[in-house]
């Protein structure tokens, strides 16, 4: 199902397995390849409303999986703009394609300055070799 | 195997209602089917081997070993069923008044008496059908006690991140807000973290002590004093009761609410679905808001009290799952005072296990264990690809019953293995080594695993198709819908 493990380097990272590609106030967050390999195949995303506001560090949607439940963490803060109803319709394509089609959600970020705070691909890396 | 509607034949029948000879009851025609139902038409000598077969499919406790952590499959042993089946406690009404009653509820009234001493806090309610409700009853208990003192801001149950899923879905029932409190290397609630989320808003802790890891919390005391220093409760969730029996109450380690899991700890019956029985036990303070009614003693004589005027209310008709009471007391008072050797059998089976697997494992916490212990398989998925899962599914070829996996979720590529305290060395060994031969068949044969199982029933089950399409029941109008299902 899911292509091989990859963590690109344009896009930034949550250790708790999320990724946020930022454009202009703008980013698309998703779940990192770590993430959808550790939970196996989705049978589920429950995602937010369109305008709901997502603050960092907090659970805004929920993914399931025939092992688990899990929250997804925000990376950043802000409004939600557009959840992605491919996502919904067929979880399997956040395994499929993580960083691409599996995108979950796009949104306008409130606090510019959290972006700083994110990982990069090499910290993220290192950080998921420890676990 | 055929389905039972499969094997339906017209007119087929395995026995004969008498003829009705009284005036038939008029029935609205609003309120009468149109079609007759579609039951199977089989007859009994069909019906019995149908049913034998899919018992012989089955596979329990009693059919071999079962380390299913967190769940304590323990051996229902048979003198139970014996004591339930005796007519006065068989045959009894639940109306019965309390006078043509006294044994069953001196019974009661003593099983509420053992249980007190075994959490080490005085007022016990029988009610609660599962530690389910259990849970939802402490909740309901709590916030009873702090509207009681007018403090109605206090909102927020601390969970650990090892927690049962129970744990969260309660609170959320209870109409907490929940947070969650991190765990440390060691396996302990991180009391830096604790300190820092604990305040005026906090109505309580929930918390498992083993821990769903079999870990005991080396600063329990100093996380009770961390919650009481602000007012808040902590509300002990007896699922890993069956470790400390005899040896530590929740009570004195600074438990306020405590409830027990008659059908893990205690014997009754678990496989099936139940019924379970979830008891629950409190500090004095919070005895007038238990459930009505309770068993009292008045002299020589026993009643239910229904008299609680600050009480919660009833959580369950009449006064609980009678027949799992008579089972669990039975079960006590065979072990007698010697209950203790119970936990300390399973505490000890466990670390033998883990002893003898540690090697061939990864062992994320290396302590001494309770009655339960957690292993990955991450080196097996690092080094050959074979998950949890797959070892999972290959002990059944084993004739085991698969631990529980991926849980807790702290622990990637969980198995969490309790082997309770009834099996023998030998059968421990076996165990042993059947996990030890799948280690080494995750080097040598790969493939075997992740097809596994291949001497079962069934092979490998579709478990994202099921999840996303769930078949649950059998579909008349397309012959053989249900059969594809059947037939992989």
């Amino acid at each position: 199902m899911a292509g091989s493990e990859s963590y690109p380097d344009d896009l930034r990272y949550h250790p708790e397995h999320d990724w946020a590609r930022v454009d202009g106030d703008e980013a698309v967050m998703g779940i990192t390849w770590y993430a959808q390999d550790s939970l196996g195949e989705l049978v589920l995303f429950d995602g937010p409303e369109v305008g709901a506001t997502l603050t960092k560090d907090e659970a805004y949607a929920e993914v399931e999986s025939v092992k688990a439940v899990s929250d997804v963490i925000a990376p950043l803060s802000g409004e939600v703009l557009e959840v992605n109803q491919k996502a919904v319709d067929e979880p399997e394509t956040v395994n499929e394609d993580p960083y691409g089609e599996g995108w979950l959600v796009r949104i306008r970020i409130s606090a510019p300055g959290e972006v700083e705070a994110l990982l990069d691909a090499g910290a993220y890396r290192a950080h998921i070799a420890e676990l | 195997m055929e389905l039972i509607f499969e094997k339906s034949q017209p007119g087929r029948r395995a026995g004969r209602v008498p003829s009705y000879d009284l005036p038939v009851p008029e029935i609205p025609a609003e309120l009468r089917r149109e079609t007759p139902p579609r039951l199977p038409e089989v007859p009994e000598n069909e019906i019995v081997r149908h049913f034998t077969e899919l018992a012989d499919r089955n596979f329990g406790i009693d059919t071999g070993f079962y380390p299913l952590g967190s769940c304590t499959m323990k051996y229902n042993p048979r003198v139970n069923e014996r004591v339930v089946g005796l007519p006065g406690f068989r045959d009894l009404h639940p109306l019965q008044e309390d006078e043509g009653a006294q044994g069953a509820l001196e019974l009661m009234w003593e099983l509420q008496e053992i249980l007190a001493e075994v959490a080490g806090l005085p007022a016990v309610t029988l009610q609660p059908a599962a530690g389910s409700q259990g849970e939802l009853t402490g909740l309901m208990l709590m916030r009873a006690a702090f509207a009681d003192r007018g403090e109605h801001g206090r909102n927020v149950i601390i969970t650990a991140d090892t927690a049962h899923g129970t744990n969260p879905a309660s609170v959320t029932m209870a109409g907490f807000e929940l947070a969650k409190v991190a765990t440390t290397d060691r396996g302990n609630l991180d009391l830096d973290d604790l300190r820092g989320k604990v305040d005026d808003r906090t109505a309580g802790l929930m918390l498992t002590n083993p821990s769903t890891l079999g870990l005991f919390d080396e600063g329990i005391e100093e996380v009770a004093e961390v919650f009481h220093s602000r007012g808040a409760l902590l509300y002990y969730d007896g699922a890993n009761l069956n470790a400390v029996v005899g040896r530590s109450r929740p009570g004195d380690m600074g438990f306020d609410i405590v409830h027990y899991n008659l059908h893990k700890t205690f014997s009754q019956p678990h496989g099936g679905g139940g019924p379970g029985g979830g008891p629950v036990a409190v500090r004095a303070e919070l005895e007038p808001f238990l459930p009505a009614p309770v068993v009292v003693r008045d002299g020589d004589a026993f009643r239910l009290d229904h008299d609680r005027p600050r009480s919660i209310g009833r959580v369950r008709g009449f006064a609980g799952p009678f027949g799992v009471f008579v089972r669990s007391y039975a079960f006590m008072r065979a072990y007698g005072a010697a209950l203790r050797e119970m936990s300390d059998a399973a505490v000890l089976n466990a670390n033998y296990l883990l002893a003898r697997l540690k090697d061939v494992y990864d062992l994320p916490y290396d302590r001494l264990c309770m009655h339960e212990f957690v292993l990955s398989a991450r080196s097996l998925k690092r080094e050959h690809g074979v998950t949890a899962l797959d070892v999972a599914k290959r002990l059944m070829d084993h004739g085991i019953h698969p631990p529980t996996i991926y849980f807790p979720l702290v622990v990637s590529e969980a198995l969490m293995i309790e082997p309770t305290e009834t099996e023998t060395k030998e059968r421990l060994d076996e165990f042993v080594d059947a996990m030890r031969s799948i280690a080494a068949e995750a080097a040598t044969d790969p493939e075997t695993l992740k097809g596994a199982p291949h001497t079962r029933p069934v092979r490998r089950l579709d478990e994202v198709k099921a999840a996303k399409e769930p078949v649950v029941r059998y579909a008349f109008e397309q012959p053989g819908a249900a059969a594809t299902i059947e037939s992989r």
